[in-house]
């Protein structure tokens, strides 16, 4: 079993046991693609009764390199208005990227991050040019250089 | 200099030569056989201590990788006396301050807190780094928990398994090409990993590859130091050239390698051409400007909607493909005013149409004289690359003249230094074209003008006798011919060099352009 399977075996143990309040585990077949449910718990007017669907690839060097987490739209889960989330699911956040990423972190603490990021957000708005980039975007979410420029959201 | 000098160096060998041209051809021949005869001794003797000479000549100095490793080492050690901390520690620190030795010593006096913590080294204990099993100890990277584990943490106290410690480490320096500044894989945790627990913790081949990334980071820290851009060559530069000189100097460096480059931008030998019009003459070339120029040479607008027309025959009236405009093509005016004049077109002495005419002209002279310096530029450096040709023909030449004519090894060198001289005059020609095309007309311009012309027709000549048959360049006659000839083309290319470089140097020269 490589590494990758081990800890994630270990992570998906716990995630069956117990999980933070609003998030929720969808389907974990096999250790290449997860999908997860979040929501935001307090009374934030832009996401209340929204329920967002998380999807987790895992390379083999996982969680020596992080997974590639983005949005994903199903007909009753939209992909959240948020100035780093681009209307295709990308997300922009420091610690998915290869800078920010510590193996330390695992699908449940980027989740509960993912959640703070959208409790904490009260702008109803997308990305800057998030038109153009969604249009012309043709690159893995891990190869695109995000400048985390802008940390008041 | 004094005489050794003159007798070990190539350069000024080459310079006694230039000077006493009239001198007897024997003496000629014979400093060519001493000068060539030890190849090595002259090399290191000329590139190491290369002192300055001539006005478009630089200081510098060639250092290989082991001078590198000894610098590094020579500034840790005198840190680490100085502050007493350990080696591993003074390295990061060093880092940290990007080698600047005495700011780090200067801070550290101050707020020695302060400055470790911000180097990533925090609160500290001693002892050497080692590999420990603790009781009850889970990693937080592979949620591995059996008893016996072995584990590793840095003075941070964060503790994982040696074997993801290791798959980290294999990853940031194999992947992501990191080693000064990896940090603790605990989230948050700005410890740096030092040079010995990483030996501990990676095989032997990747703690190679990471002391030579802390070497290369060395190099790149430094404002004064820069890699030889040939391929495989592992040796630095130095040169105290600052980026404000550059429009001044043309800092041309030769490297152990025998490759030389401008210390300023890093590409090939651009002497006599300053680093900015280098760089604006390639962009010239290389974007599409020109085709800007052509549109304008060729083409006119439609008045209406501004389409981009080119007219490739017919009759003066046009219609606009695009907005379907009619209007005369010699005056612009609409068609319909031409009243029965058609097709010949009765207002082209308006003045509207004149200056029409005049940008039009301008446009093409402008485009002209581009092309007049591009193709030169563009002969030079074909010929430059043939000149590789003709070098790796010469040896064979030199080694069938020496069956030919029973001449000697060292009496053939004189073809090796033609070869030399001819591909570094073209080099410089090649630029002087380029530098041409931006100066502004004067009394100087007409100096430099003349300056290339003689090199220009010198490495002709010399060209064209170098590349005579076997049977030719055995003669005595033709071999005189060809040293007198090179040593020529050398004075020249000193000339034309020292000119630019001086009035380079005393912003003597009135551009076209600003620079």
């Amino acid at each position: 079993m490589s590494f990758a399977n081990k800890r994630l075996g270990k992570e998906l143990a716990k995630i069956h046991g117990s999980l933070p309040p609003g998030i929720t585990l969808v389907t974990a077949d096999g250790f290449q693609e997860w999908l997860l449910d979040i929501q935001v718990l307090d009374a934030n007017p832009i996401y209340m009764n929204k329920t967002f669907r998380l999807k987790f690839k895992f390379s083999t060097s996982y969680p020596i390199e992080p997974p590639e987490v983005t949005f994903t739209q199903q007909p009753d889960r939209p992909i959240p208005m948020h100035p780093h989330i681009y209307s295709n699911g990308i997300i922009c956040l420091d610690l998915l990227g290869q800078q920010g990423w510590s193996p330390v972190q695992n699908v449940e603490s980027i989740c509960m991050s993912l959640q703070s990021m959208l409790t904490g957000n009260t702008k109803n708005e997308r990305p800057e040019g998030d038109a153009a980039f969604v249009a012309s975007n043709r690159r893995r979410p891990r190869d695109i250089d995000f400048y985390y420029h802008d940390n008041t959201v | 200099m004094d005489s050794e000098d003159d007798f070990m160096s190539g350069l000024s060998s080459d310079d006694d030569m230039l000077d006493d041209q009239s001198d007897n051809d024997d003496e000629s021949v014979a400093e060519f056989g001493i000068d060539e005869s030890d190849p090595e001794l002259d090399f290191s003797h000329k590139k190491d201590t290369k002192k300055k000479k001539t006005s478009f000549e630089i200081n510098f100095k060639v250092y290989k990788p082991e001078d590198i490793q000894r610098q590094q080492d020579d500034l840790i050690d005198e840190v680490n006396m100085i502050l007493d901390i350990r080696k591993e520690d003074a390295a990061i620190l060093l880092r940290h301050f990007r080698w600047n030795k005495e700011r780090l010593i200067e801070d550290y006096m101050d707020r020695p807190k302060k400055v470790l913590e911000a180097a990533g080294l925090g609160p500290s204990t001693t002892g050497p780094p080692k590999l420990e099993v603790v009781p009850d100890f889970m990693c937080d990277i592979c949620c591995e928990d059996e008893p016996g584990l072995k584990s590793f943490a840095m003075k941070c106290g964060h503790r994982f398994c040696a074997s993801c410690y290791n798959q980290y480490l294999v990853q940031k320096i194999k992947e992501e090409g990191e080693a000064a500044r990896i940090q603790c894989p605990a989230d948050g945790c700005n410890r740096i990993i030092d040079a010995k627990s990483l030996d501990l913790l990676v095989a032997a081949d990747l703690q190679q590859r990471y002391h030579e990334l802390l070497t290369r980071t060395y190099v790149e820290d430094k404002e004064h130091l820069k890699w030889c851009p040939a391929p495989d060559c592992p040796n630095a530069i130095e040169c105290g050239i600052k980026k404000k000189d550059l429009i001044r100097v043309v800092p041309t460096v030769a490297c152990g390698c025998d490759y030389k480059f401008c210390f300023g931008c890093i590409l090939a030998d651009h002497q006599p051409a300053p680093c900015e019009l280098v760089k604006r003459w390639l962009k010239k070339c290389a974007d599409d400007s020109e085709t800007a120029n052509w549109i304008s040479a060729h083409t006119k607008e439609c008045p209406k909607c501004n389409s981009t027309i080119e007219k490739n025959g017919g009759c003066n009236h046009m219609t606009c493909r695009k907005c379907k405009h009619e209007f005369c093509w010699m005056c612009m005016g609409l068609w319909s005013e031409h009243g029965t004049s058609w097709y010949n077109c009765n207002r082209f002495e308006e003045k509207s149409s004149s200056d029409a005419r005049d940008a039009q002209t301008k446009s093409r002279v402008s485009l002209q004289r581009y092309l007049h310096y591009y193709n030169r530029y563009a002969n030079h450096e074909q010929s430059a690359k043939l000149d590789k040709d003709i070098f790796i023909k010469t040896e064979k030449k030199m080694v069938q003249l020496q069956s030919a004519s029973g001449m000697s090894w060292i009496e053939v060198q004189y073809l090796n230094a033609a070869s030399h001289a001819l591909q570094e005059c073209r080099q410089t020609l090649k630029w002087t074209y380029a530098f041409a095309f931006y100066l502004a007309r004067n009394n100087m311009t007409e100096m430099f003008e003349d300056n290339q012309k003689d090199l220009e027709m010198a490495v002709e000549a010399l060209s064209e006798m170098f590349e005579k048959n076997v049977n030719e360049l055995s003669e005595p006659k033709l071999k005189v011919d060809i040293m007198d000839k090179t040593s020529y083309c050398s004075k020249r290319r000193d000339k034309i060099l020292e000119h630019t470089a001086e009035n380079l140097a005393n912003g003597g020269w009135s551009w076209s352009v600003d620079f």
